[in-house]
């Protein structure tokens, strides 16, 4: 059995298939990840990722300790609230975590970085905090969920303690508002509009309760891949990881080489990747053909073999979609081989669906 | 619960074989393999005339996390496949004994060996849980 967040017993009682997912057990669906995947790209759909890691960050170092963590650069926030994507790199500027980081006071910043990696992250920012005066604090006493589509902000707000809904709606993209603990960001992981909240526990079981009686979905990690698939948001550990540069990831734009002086964990690898020039990239799949493509398939390509990533059904476009990383200069067609069969697939430019809205041809 | 019909026999795999008035062999996946999968995104099947031996993966089912081949039963000749799964492959969801049907095969055989009835089937998911 693995870890279970305080919404276990209520994931259970709704009618939730658990499954494992990087130690927890946590719900695929609820009964169907289609319609829990429609509900967010129509209306309004909620999960629970309590199992994500959320790590505060306070001290007179916290912004320097940031500066040196992240391969974004955090100065470019202009006012506290604001948050910024960014990967953690290894010194062969390899993908330690992609993780987002909000801007909550003066000298404090809240890191949400992925469930499955968990260990390793809190040791790599102890490692490079090393000898910086901050303080890094795990609260794993919150629950966060996320509430996602084009109806979920004016679903939300009024659950939210007084003033705060007010203030969430006031959100830009990726702006957040701390009260009194309840944490509510404009962000999530599904190409809709949406809130992540991270509060704590009473309150976080009495919003998810609140959001089933408001007439909200219940979604599952079903929903939760192929959302993030058609909005080609990368998966840590399966798009990127510790061996590949966000530079082959379609993250370059994550990375903040200027100011040219600021140095960042990673910076002088991914340097070198620059000016030698890359050979690979990750792009987006459709398949022609019929079938559905899978992580780990080979693409053959003009320009060289490539594989796939992240493969899957979606439930928008009805037909397979994936990630794929290959060669740079491939371009247009390709072949998937899917089960030693050689499917006619090509190239597009992602994402595949945002805000509800179909994108690729 | 899954729903074990009676009149039908099964194999381990979670198939089952319904034998026709005219001799051939219908067969799909069970009520508790399409719980298993959950929702079917896609079906793949035989060509019609493939010859087949028992254990030869002649179908594949995917879900939107995963795909599984389903395996023939007994040996024979593909006569048929369903051809309402290529726009509809959630029937097998749906209808796994009826409309989710998948293939119907010529037996090379005329005896069904090594099939599980109702109650050997059922007592195969019992003891599983």
């Amino acid at each position: 059995m693995g870890h279970q967040t305080p919404l276990y017993a209520e994931h259970v009682a709704a009618g939730a298939r658990i499954v494992e997912f990087g130690g927890w057990d946590m719900p695929l669906h609820y009964g169907s990840a289609l319609a829990e995947h429609h509900a967010v790209r129509q209306a309004c759909g909620y999960f629970d990722v309590s199992h994500m890691t959320v790590v505060d960050v306070m001290g007179p170092d916290a912004t320097a300790f940031l500066r040196r963590l992240l391969a974004n650069d955090i100065a470019k926030l202009r006012q506290p609230g604001q948050g910024l994507y960014s990967c953690m790199l290894n010194d062969a500027g390899g993908v330690v975590d992609d993780l987002i980081a909000y801007w909550t006071g003066d000298d404090r910043y809240r890191l949400i970085v992925n469930a499955a990696t968990r260990a390793q992250d809190l040791a790599w920012l102890a490692r490079i905090a090393d000898r910086d005066d901050v303080v890094l604090r795990h609260r794993d006493d919150l629950l966060m969920l996320a509430v996602q589509g084009p109806a979920a902000r004016q679903l939300v707000a009024p659950l939210l303690p007084d003033g705060l809904g007010v203030a969430a709606l006031a959100l830009q993209p990726f702006g957040s508002v701390l009260q009194d603990d309840v944490f509510v960001a404009r962000t999530g992981y599904t190409g809709e509009d949406g809130f992540e909240v991270v509060l704590p526990q009473p309150a976080g079981v009495a919003l998810w309760q609140a959001l089933a009686a408001a007439g909200a979905q219940r979604c599952g990690l079903g929903a939760r891949d192929t959302l993030r698939l058609e909005a080609a948001l990368n998966l840590y550990g399966q798009d990127m990881d510790a061996g590949t540069s966000p530079l082959i990831s379609a993250l370059g734009w994550t990375v903040a080489f200027e100011p040219g002086d600021r140095q960042f964990r990673g910076r002088a690898a991914l340097e070198l990747q620059k000016t030698a020039g890359v050979s690979e990239k990750l792009i987006g799949l459709l398949l022609e053909d019929r079938g559905i493509m899978r992580h780990g398939q080979r693409v053959l390509t003009p320009a060289g073999e490539g594989v796939i990533t992240s493969g899957g059904f979606s439930p928008t476009m009805e037909r397979s979609i994936a990630l794929a990383r290959v060669p740079v200069a491939a371009t247009g067609l390709c072949q998937v081989e899917i089960r030693s069969a050689l499917r006619a697939a090509h190239i597009v430019r992602l994402p595949f669906v945002r805000n509800g809205r179909v994108l690729v041809e | 619960m899954s729903n074990v019909p009676k009149q039908l026999q099964y194999t381990e795999e979670h198939e089952w074989v319904r034998r026709e008035d005219d001799g051939t062999l219908v067969i799909g996946i069970t009520d508790h393999a399409q719980q298993q999968l959950g929702e079917l995104v896609y079906v793949e099947l035989p060509e019609v005339g493939r010859i087949l031996k028992t254990g030869d993966a002649m179908a594949v089912v995917e879900s939107t996390k995963a795909a599984s081949d389903v395996y023939a039963p007994l040996a024979g000749a593909v006569r048929a496949v369903n051809p309402a799964l290529t726009a509809e492959p959630e029937l097998v969801n749906t209808d796994p004994y009826g409309a989710g049907w998948l293939v119907r095969l010529q037996a090379a055989d005329s005896q069904l060996s090594g099939l599980l009835d109702a109650s050997a089937y059922t007592a195969l998911l019992n003891a599983a849980d």
